[in-house]
């Protein structure tokens, strides 16, 4: 116990914090918090859902008009929507599945010391530090068909690579490279752009909490795995995923949310362009709430469906997740 | 002899994993560079076919940051270039056609992103250390559902909540002010504090705890003396990411403040010049802005990657 006496024949203020139950200092510990997220999550929350059965703008000096489920019925009705939820869903779907794919390897790349390792990991951990509509702009640069070095570093020519955000391909690459050109015909280039910005960008944060991981488990587990024979294949199936896994999930809990939440970097890269190619739900829903008519009453009813949708997703991921801490 | 064998092939392995590495990072890495380099091109550089990774450096882009200027024609040129009292950057910029009429933005929007960014980010990390403690050790009635409730805080859509709150800040004159903004970060930080916290205290042994408190301290003593020292990787690495969170977040300050309490991200987008967007001064911007949480990150890289503790103290 070291230096420190047993508290028990020092002052009445310490008999204080000594008689405070556990109870007593649990709800010290948990009201702060609840009260302020209360005050600054549910009466938003609240006052938004009201919003979204009305029609109302909040420019506008007219108060909310009540119609009940008119604002629901209209954007589910809305094949355009659909096409964004879609969006979406691939933008979520590759960025959390390729970042976790990146981000585990480099942990594992990284995992056993060696001269300047420590610096490198840091190294890597600077892009998901900048600001997200920064480096949306920034890459904008970067994909520049004339000046940008993305398809000079791929080995096109100014002017001869692909437009990645404009999903165009240009007639002088078509004559110049005509296979490859064919090949990223039509497909979706700006949201292949967008992906890649998000992986380059988030993938660190999936290898520090991965690393944090690996160094939590403890070395018998190998040494006995080592005494046994086993593989190195074996070993890693065996010890090293079970034991990271429960921070994997957190990981891909929190890509998977902040994912569906995307906005910044998108605004600053593509701004849902060209055309709906990279429009994302939220993208649409601070355009129907902050652009043109300001229409509060409807956007709020696209929040309440995204909630929803974002909801049931992270209840699935903690139950699996409970699953695995208690399996 | 097959000893050193065994121990030659490992010491391949480890040089072959730290090339493999090198080459990573410097991957990683060449978006990073190109904004430094970036950050000192002049203009006609930033545009030029192919891109260049050689020039001369210069700092029209810092100029281009911290200040506002205006075109002149060839007649106010001269007559501008007359005068005795210019600095350095004055005939910098004249140099380029340009005078500087005054000062940007960008610093007080810095100060305002220092204030906002640090505050919350302390307020979040000690708010969420003694909720994570309590979920932790403490039997919390329906400790899953609030557990939920405060992650979902984290999972609305910024747009979506900043409607009611701008409205709600309006009302109790809260728009555009630190306090309001320090509120909020707070409150949106806290989510991802509590849980991550969480999971660096739920590896704490117990056993300790509970060996103290059967010697007679009191709980809070428990958790000052042996909680605490041993989730201090766990309160570094939240503290870095609160920081970050706060320190970029861009769609509350673009929607809940106008200018007294604006941060730098909405902002370094804004330094659109008068020939198309100033690629230099984002750059810049983005420079100056990123060195405070590189600071905080090599401070504190110690705690990132030991990770959780837990395997050190049970040696």
């Amino acid at each position: 116990m070291g230096e420190a006496n047993p508290p028990i024949s020092k002052s009445g203020q310490k008999l204080v914090h000594r008689h405070l139950s556990d109870k007593a200092l649990m709800n010290i510990f948990l009201w702060p918090t609840l009260a302020l997220l209360i005050a600054m999550n549910i009466f938003p929350l609240l006052y938004s859902l009201y919003l979204s059965f009305t029609r109302y703008s909040a420019m506008a000096n007219k108060p909310p008009v009540w119609i009940g489920l008119e604002n629901y019925v209209k954007l589910l009705s809305d094949s355009q929507l659909w096409d964004y939820f879609q969006n979406t869903g691939t933008y979520v779907l590759s960025t959390v599945l390729l970042e976790m794919i990146v981000g585990f390897s480099l942990a594992l790349l990284l995992r056993k010391r060696f001269f300047g390792s420590g610096l490198i990991t840091t190294l890597i951990l600077i892009p998901m530090m900048l600001s997200p509509v920064v480096v949306g702009l920034f890459w904008k640069l970067m994909y520049n068909p004339n000046y940008g070095i993305v398809n000079y570093l791929i080995a096109f020519g100014a002017g001869q690579g692909p437009d990645w955000l404009a999903n165009r391909i240009p007639v002088s690459m078509a004559t110049l490279n005509p296979i490859l050109a064919s090949l990223l015909k039509g497909k979706n280039l700006a949201m292949w752009a967008v992906v890649l910005v998000d992986v380059w960008m988030w993938s660190p944060f999936v290898m520090l909490l991965c690393t944090a991981g690996l160094n939590a488990i403890p070395d018998y587990l190998y040494e006995a795995a080592e005494i046994d024979r086993a593989s190195s294949w074996f070993q890693f199936w065996r010890i090293t995923l079970p034991q990271v896994s429960p921070l994997l999930l957190v990981a891909v809990l929190f890509r998977t949310i902040e994912s569906i939440k995307a906005f910044d970097l998108l605004m600053g890269l593509t701004g849902g362009g060209p055309g709906d190619a990279t429009e994302v739900v939220s993208i649409n829903l601070y355009r129907t709430a902050f652009l043109g008519q300001f229409n509060t009453g409807k956007s709020s009813a696209l929040a309440y469906i995204v909630l929803i949708i974002i909801i049931a997703a992270s209840n699935l991921y903690i139950k699996y997740l409970n699953q695995v801490k208690e399996g | 002899m097959p000893m050193v064998e065994h121990q030659g092939r490992a010491k391949a392995g480890v040089a072959l994993r730290a090339g493999f590495s090198v080459i990573v990072c410097i991957i990683f890495l060449i978006p990073v560079f190109w904004m430094l380099s970036t950050a000192f091109k002049p203009r006609l550089e930033i545009l030029s076919i192919p891109p260049k990774v050689f020039f001369e450096p210069s700092l029209e882009g810092f100029v281009s940051l911290f200040t506002v200027r205006s075109t002149l024609t060839e007649t106010q040129m001269v007559e501008y270039a007359n005068r005795k009292d210019l600095t350095w950057i004055d005939k910098f910029a004249l140099d380029r056609g340009v005078a500087i009429v005054g000062p940007s933005q960008y610093v007080n929007r810095v100060k305002n992103s220092i204030i906002i960014a640090g505050i919350s980010t302390i307020l979040a990390v000690i708010m969420g250390l003694f909720t994570a403690y309590a979920f932790s050790r403490f039997k919390v009635k329906g400790e899953g559902d609030l557990l939920f409730f405060i992650l979902s805080t984290r999972m609305l859509p910024a747009v979506v909540v900043t409607i009611p709150i701008f409205l709600m800040y309006r009302q109790l004159g809260l728009y555009d002010t630190h306090i309001g903004m320090i509120i909020l970060y707070t409150a949106f930080n806290l989510s991802f504090s509590v849980w991550l916290l969480k999971g660096f205290i739920d590896e704490i042994p117990k056993e300790y705890e509970e060996a103290a408190l059967v010697d007679g301290y009191s709980r809070w003593q428990a958790f000052i003396k042996y909680v605490l020292p041993q989730s201090l990787s766990g309160i570094a690495a939240t503290t870095v990411f609160c920081f970050i969170f706060a320190w970029n977040e861009y769609a509350f300050s673009l929607m809940l403040t106008s200018d007294k309490a604006r941060t730098a991200p909405p902002s370094i987008p804004a330094v659109l010049g008068t020939a198309g967007i100033e690629w230099a001064a984002i750059a810049a911007g983005a420079l100056l802005f990123l060195i405070p949480v590189v600071i905080v990150t090599f401070a504190l890289r110690k705690y990132l990657l030991r990770g959780v503790t837990f395997g050190a103290i049970r040696k």
